[in-house]
């Protein structure tokens, strides 16, 4: 069955719907973990501390947020392959244009392809600088987050490359949240509407909470 | 009207095509695209010229044959086929661009003729039932309830003219595989070869070489009968529940 699934254009776009609702989830829960930086350093701390013993005496320190970890990464490279294999064979598939040009569908859904790439970028900037450090700029203090996202948004390029990303998360969303409904056969003429509106409030709630924090670090509401 | 057309002309399947322009005069607003096609291809022949290759058949929009992206529309500006298109959609002096189907899957054979088996081996692959033949059977024998009925004859409509695929950026048979699916798998006579028909036929659709879905909605919109782009969703859902009963 898993083999069936990986060979099938149908199938594969599957594994992507999955492992992108998968993601938003994670993402929900991240933008509302993100806004404890509004009550100052001790309970972002405390929070990003608490995120290392959920789950004790069961698990042991930070077992869980590896698990995420874990699942997170296999979600991104799922989805990112899926989306290489099935973007070639889309390109193979129509290897001539027309030359009649006309604009053609929405933009975000057009932008579905370098929004994605924009995005796997970002990820990997956003961990060499948050999580690993390796990139911070003005000394990654360990445990210190509240003081290492003040760090970067104190930072032009911080600011730009966080609030574009952001932006094309919210469109990547507002397309695909709608068709990983469809992917998942979960579509109907009664529901595309309330499916429309909640990847659309899902889209902007996400960019608009992400991008809260720079922009409270740019105002000076956080420092 | 007077108009200048640009024509895609392609000798063969291995030659090299290129758009060529020409003028055609005395073109009556209620022509259909077709006969000022044939208008054209007269003149064609009377200079001397080859003419150029079109597909069509029965000219009332229910046979699918005709083809032809005009102005970067699948047949055309209005939601009908090219041979229901009509010249009062034009404008005396339009310049109007003639293009073939575009896909890796469907090969221009000549000029604005594609060949488009690719859909008959689909539907060799599923699209059909397993009935006995012989004399229609009795009617009231196997009761279809009114939706299903409404929603299998709302996807038999397609005609397989392959727009969809023409309209599609990336190529795919999508919209019309699903209207195949759709349209056989809800009936009691589809019953038999549900799941097999879904599995067959989708893995049919990717040896062609056609693209994946990516939603655009594109292909709903050029559709000639309308089908609706929730119908790759009903496939997708037919899809997913065939592979978990089909142990392959």
């Amino acid at each position: 069955m898993a083999r069936t699934v990986w060979n099938s254009s149908v199938g594969k776009k599957t594994v992507m719907a999955v492992s992108g609702l998968i993601m938003l989830l994670y993402l929900v829960v991240h933008m509302i973990g993100n806004l404890k930086i509004f009550f100052g350093a001790g309970e972002f701390n405390d929070y990003a501390h608490w995120l290392r013993v959920v789950g004790e005496p069961f698990m042991h320190y930070e077992w869980t947020l590896w698990l995420v970890r874990i699942v997170l990464v296999v979600a991104v490279v799922a989805h990112a392959t899926s989306a290489y294999q099935l973007s070639r064979r889309d390109i193979r598939a129509r290897p001539s244009k027309y030359v009649h040009k006309k604009p053609r569908a929405s933009y975000a859904t057009r932008t579905m392809r370098w929004g994605g790439i924009i995005l796997g970028l970002f990820i990997v900037w956003h961990v060499l600088d948050l999580t690993t450090g390796t990139v911070h700029a003005g000394g990654f203090q360990e445990g210190r987050p509240y003081q290492n996202v003040v760090d970067t948004f104190s930072t032009w390029y911080g600011n730009v490359i966080y609030v574009v990303a952001m932006l094309a998360l919210g469109l990547h969303i507002r397309h695909g949240f709608w068709s990983a409904a469809q992917t998942l056969g979960a579509g109907s003429r009664t529901r595309d509407r309330a499916l429309k509106a909640t990847a659309n409030i899902l889209a902007l709630l996400l960019t608009a909470g992400f991008i809260a924090v720079p922009v409270g670090v740019m105002t000076g509401l956080v420092s | 009207m007077k108009l200048t057309l640009r024509v895609w002309r392609q000798k063969n399947a291995d030659a090299e095509g290129a758009m060529s322009t020409y003028e055609v005069d005395g073109i009556s607003s209620d022509m259909s695209f077709l006969e000022m096609l044939d208008t054209l291809n007269e003149e064609l022949i009377l200079r001397g010229e080859d003419p150029v290759a079109f597909d069509h058949d029965c000219r009332e929009g229910i046979c699918g044959a005709c083809s032809l992206v005009i102005n970067g529309d699948a047949h055309g500006p209005e939601r009908t086929t090219t041979c229901q298109l009509h010249m009062r959609s034009f404008k005396d002096g339009d310049t109007i661009d003639i293009e073939p189907w575009r896909a890796s899957a469907f090969p221009v054979i000549k000029d604005l003729v594609v060949d488009r088996t690719a859909f008959d081996r689909i539907i060799q692959a599923g699209g059909y039932v397993t009935a006995p033949t012989g004399a229609a059977p009795e009617a009231h024998a196997t009761p279809v309830p009114k939706p299903d009925a409404d929603f299998a004859f709302e996807h038999a409509e397609c005609i397989g003219c392959g727009a969809c695929v023409a309209a599609c950026p990336n190529g795919a048979a999508m919209l019309f595989t699903s209207a195949k699916i759709n349209h056989l798998n809800v009936l009691p006579q589809g019953a038999p070869e549900r799941e097999t028909r879904v599995l067959d036929m989708v893995a049919q659709m990717d040896e062609e070489g056609f693209g994946g879905c990516t939603l655009t909605g594109e292909c709903a919109t050029a559709c000639p009968k309308g089908i609706p782009l929730m119908s790759i969703t009903g496939m997708n859902k037919e899809w997913l529940r065939a592979t978990r009963k089909v142990k392959r």
